[in-house]
Order: structure tokens, then sequence, then C-alpha cells
């Protein structure tokens, strides 16, 4: 049970930190710089839910693990994110379609965690649920001008969206959660938010004048630690500095 | 004022001719803020235009040295810490090209000039930040000098520009403590933390002094906006004002300054510091320095890049225009 749970808090908190990792890659990159300052703010608030979860994984864990040593020293194949956020993003169309699915998947699970028996889950989830509606409306929006801007832009996010689409799926892959932590009231199944997302998704990229994807699932299975080859580069250079000096404070 | 705002003599002097409307030279002799509207000489108009432009291009250029260690910062908190200041700068930015707007020029013009080479940023943004430690010295020593010169800036005689000041001066001196706090945190850690920290401070000490700009007698602008109201020290007077708080803190934090002829003279009531060979700032400005070719082309990129969403937000934005007015 106590493992089920830590199991979760971590997937989740690595959904969270390795999003936040590629967001923070367009500092300074982005189209204009009203959209640097937004990129860091998402960087900034899934970074935060990152390190909540994190470090209530480490304190459920019971084994003294803080959200560093869970973020920088553990390897790749113990990581849960789902391979959706792992991916390269350096194209803004795939940034905002990425972050349509995953903000649209994040805030439905949010709200619903609100109301989990374990009340230090379900202060995080009250946390963010706020930031990802304002991460759901930031994508909605892009995808909609983009979608239907200009031919270029349309054909750009078409090609965006089919790239990303095979991915979602994980995202309600709920091999990971523990059974009794359903039973309890404490985590959400994610299979039950498939309906309520994709709807939401279909309904933002049919206004965008874009076509659902008719495209197989991915192989995807980062929820068992089962990632693309570009996690590893991204853990490589996310934790090389704090690995070369072990046992010391920052 | 970060020691690039230079021009030719014949540009000067061709300036200087210019008419001085009345109400304007009563508004600087009563210490008056001049306001968007008011009359204005054209000379005194392009000398802010150039100077915010070019602050404005140093933040948004300034985001790429300390961005390059948000990936790889050594824990959560610190990245989070980094990844907020680099949006400051952002926010910096904005808040100046939009006070450069008022002076009527456009953001998309004054980039442009930046991108071509044409408008220059601070010298300082074309050095590397090599190890964890430089974004400790850059807020520590960059941010700090940063704050000695703008700190007057804040009662410049142009309103929009003193006002966007007073933020950014505030945020400004946030990072600079950020930035100690880092360097002690290292300086009092491991041997290799405390090493790494003392290096960073040896890249970044005489640069840090040369955004200052040039000795006062090698300064060719800075009577004339003395005489505007827009600066009101002289380099090496805020030079002296940036060593004298800088060596304390230097011994606060157990780290050497890499001048060995800093000491302090009784009879000036200031430091004494080693002089400065400007000619690597003159090599730096020419566009030798070690990332001058970087920054450009990243923010050169980034811009290019984007071209088609900012197109295609434009076009959206049109298209719902023309729905609104045919509702």
């Amino acid at each position: 049970m106590t493992k089920g749970l830590t199991r979760y808090l971590l997937a989740l908190g690595d959904d969270a930190l390795v999003s936040s990792q590629r967001m923070a890659w367009w500092i300074s990159r982005s189209p204009q710089i009203e959209e640097d300052i937004a990129m860091a703010n998402l960087g900034l608030d899934q970074l935060g839910q990152a390190r909540s979860l994190l470090a209530y994984a480490g304190e459920v864990e019971g084994n003294g693990r803080s959200e560093d040593d869970l973020a920088y020293l553990r390897d790749e194949r113990d990581f849960l994110n789902v391979c959706l956020v792992e991916r390269e993003q350096k194209d803004f169309g795939v940034a905002m379609v990425r972050l349509l699915m995953f903000s649209a998947w994040q805030h439905e699970l949010y709200a619903a965690l609100t109301g989990s028996t374990d009340l230090t889950l379900a202060g995080v989830a009250g946390k963010a649920v706020k930031e990802t509606a304002y991460h759901l409306d930031h994508a909605e929006h892009w995808v909609l001008r983009l979608g239907d801007g200009t031919e270029e832009s349309h054909l750009r996010m078409q090609a965006a969206l089919d790239a990303e689409w095979p991915w979602l799926a994980e995202l309600f892959d709920n091999s990971f959660v523990n059974e009794d932590l359903l039973l309890q009231g404490i985590a959400i199944d994610p299979a039950s938010l498939r309906e309520s997302v994709e709807g939401r998704i279909a309904g933002v990229i049919g206004r965008a004048t874009l076509a659902r994807p008719d495209v197989a699932d991915a192989l995807s299975r980062g929820r068992e630690g089962r990632h693309t080859e570009q996690m590893g580069y991204l853990l490589a250079e996310m934790q090389h500095l704090a690995r070369s000096h072990p046992e010391v404070t920052w | 004022m970060y020691g690039n705002d230079y021009e030719t003599p014949d540009a000067q002097r061709a300036r200087q001719l210019e008419d001085t409307p009345e109400s304007f030279r009563e508004l600087l002799a009563t210490e008056g803020r001049v306001e968007p509207r008011d009359e204005m000489p054209d000379a005194y108009r392009r000398t802010l235009v150039r100077q915010i432009a070019q602050h404005a291009h140093s933040e948004i250029i300034g985001m790429q040295p300390e961005g390059n260690w948000i990936s790889r910062a050594p824990s959560l908190r610190r990245k989070a810490i980094l990844m907020a200041k680099v949006q400051d700068e952002a926010g910096h930015g904005l808040y100046l090209y939009a006070a450069a707007e008022t002076l009527g020029v456009d953001r998309a013009d004054l980039l442009d000039a930046l991108h071509s080479g044409r408008q220059k940023y601070s010298s300082i943004f074309n050095y590397p930040t090599l190890t964890w430690a430089d974004v400790g010295a850059i807020g520590w020593l960059v941010d700090g000098a940063a704050i000695v010169n703008q700190v007057p800036l804040c009662r410049c005689s142009y309103g929009p520009y003193a006002r966007a000041m007073v933020r950014v001066c505030k945020e400004e001196s946030f990072h600079q403590r950020q930035g100690f706090e880092i360097l002690h945190t290292l300086s009092h850690g491991s041997p290799a933390q405390k090493a790494m920290a003392q290096d960073a401070v040896d890249r970044y000490w005489f640069p840090a002094l040369m955004m200052f700009g040039p000795p006062d007698d090698n300064s060719p602008n800075s009577a004339r906006s003395m005489a505007w109201g827009i600066k009101r020290h002289s380099n090496d007077d805020l030079r002296q004002r940036f060593v004298d708080m800088t060596v304390p803190q230097a011994q606060a934090l157990d780290l050497t300054l890499p001048d060995p002829e800093i000491r302090w003279n009784e009879d000036r009531g200031h430091h004494d510091f080693a002089e400065i060979d400007f000619t690597e700032l003159f090599e730096v400005i020419k566009g030798n320095g070690p990332c001058n070719q970087q920054r450009m082309e990243h923010k050169v990129r980034a811009h290019e890049e984007g071209a088609w969403v900012r197109e295609a937000a434009a076009a959206f934005a049109a298209k719902q225009a023309a729905g609104e007015g045919a509702a």
C-alpha cells in the first residue's frame, strides 16, 4: 500500500518534472517575449507540482529520500513519467499540442484528486488544479490561433497533432495504479478520465479546423520505466552536476 | 550605460546644433519629469531611444547566459529560483521596450536593429557561463553593478524610463541577494564548490567593473546625458561606489577579489583598486568576445523560427476582427 502510493506519487511527480524540464528549454527561445514569460510560468508551475509530489513520495516511502534525491539520483528505468512529456519539443506547434493534451489530462486528474481521501495529495491537487486551468487555457488559445491562422501554421499544427497523438493514450494507462488506492479513494483511475479529456481536446482541435489523427497508439511504456531514447539525455543533462558532487548542499 | 554607448564625434556635433524647447529646459531646471507628450529635443529623444533600447536588448540577451544553467541547476529549489529570475529578465525587457515605444518607436523595429547589429546590448553577456558558480557570480557582481548603474535612473528626467527602473531595480536587488546566497553556499561548501565560486569571481570581476563604461576622460556622451538629466553620476564615480560596496561583501563570502591592489584609502574614504585594462572591453564591443556570435545567433534563430507563429497569430486576430465586423 505504501509502495503503491509512493509509485503513484512518483509517476505524477515525474510527469510534472520532466515536462517542466522540456518547457524550460523555451525560455529565451520563444516566438515572442510574452511567450518566454508564459513558458517560464508553465514550467515553474509544473516544477512546483513536481517538488510537492516528489517530496511527499519520499515521505511516504520512509527511506529519508528528499525531492532532490528522487529527482537527481534515480536512474532512467526508475522514472515513471509518460513518454509524451519526455520527447524533445523544439517546435512551438508541438509544444502547444502537447501542452493541450497534458494539461487537459492533468486538469481533470487534479480536479478529481481534490477529493482524495489523502489530505496531502488533495492539497497538492487543490493548488495544481488552478494552475492547470491556466495552462489548458493557454494551450487552447494557441492551438486555435495556429490551427486557424495561416496555411503554413495549419499544416504545421496538423503535423504536430499527428506526431503527438500516438503518445496520448498512455495518459490513460492504469496498470501502475494499485487497486487498494482506488478502493480507499486516495488515487484516481486514469482510465476514468479518458472520455472527458479526449472530449475536451476534440472540441479544441475541431474549432482549430484540425482533423483528429487516424493513427495507432505508440507502444509507450513510461509508466513501467521503459522510456524513449531521448529520456537518457534529458536526465544526463539534468542530473550531471548534482551527481558530480555527491553529499553537498547547493 | 553598459560601456557600448558610443557614436562618432561628427554625429555628436550635428546633434548639439539642434534647438532646445524652452518648456524642456524649464522641466530640467526644476527637476521635473519629461512625459511622452511633452516637447523635447530630437537628440534627447534619440539618445533615450538608443539607451532604453540597449537596456531592453541587454535584458533579453542576458537571459541566455543564465538560461544556460536552468536545465542543469543542481537542486530543484535552485532550478525554480533560476527560472523565475530569467523570467524576470524577460519582464524587464518588456517594460523597457514599452518605455521606448512611448518615444514613438516600435518594438519590432528595435528588435530588427538588435538582430542586424545596428543596436547593441551590454558586453558583459558576451562572456560564457562555464560553471554553476557563474550563475551566482552574475547575480552578485553583474546584477550588483547593474543596480549601481540603474538606481540613479529611477530619477532619470524621462518619466516612463524612470518609473520602469523603479520596478526593475527592486527585482535586480532581489537577484543580487540570490547570487550572493548561491556563492555563500558554495564558498562554505566542499573544497570543490569553494574553488568553483572563486574561479567564477576571478573571471567576472573585471568584466563587471567594465560595465560602468570607459573612464570619464574617455566617455564621449556622458556630459550631455548629465545635462539632460538622463545620467546622474560619472562612470568612474559609479565604479568606485560599486567597488566600495562589493569589497566587504567579498569578505563576508570568504572569497578573494582578483586584484591585489585593492585596499582602503583613508584619505579618499574609498577603496583603491588597480587600473583597468580596457583593451578587452573594446575587443568585446567590436564583436570579438567569447560569445558575441553565439548570443546573436541564438536570438536571431529564435526570432526566425517563431516567425510562422507570429504571422499566424496576426492572421487569426485579423480573421476574428473581420468576423466581429461582419456580425
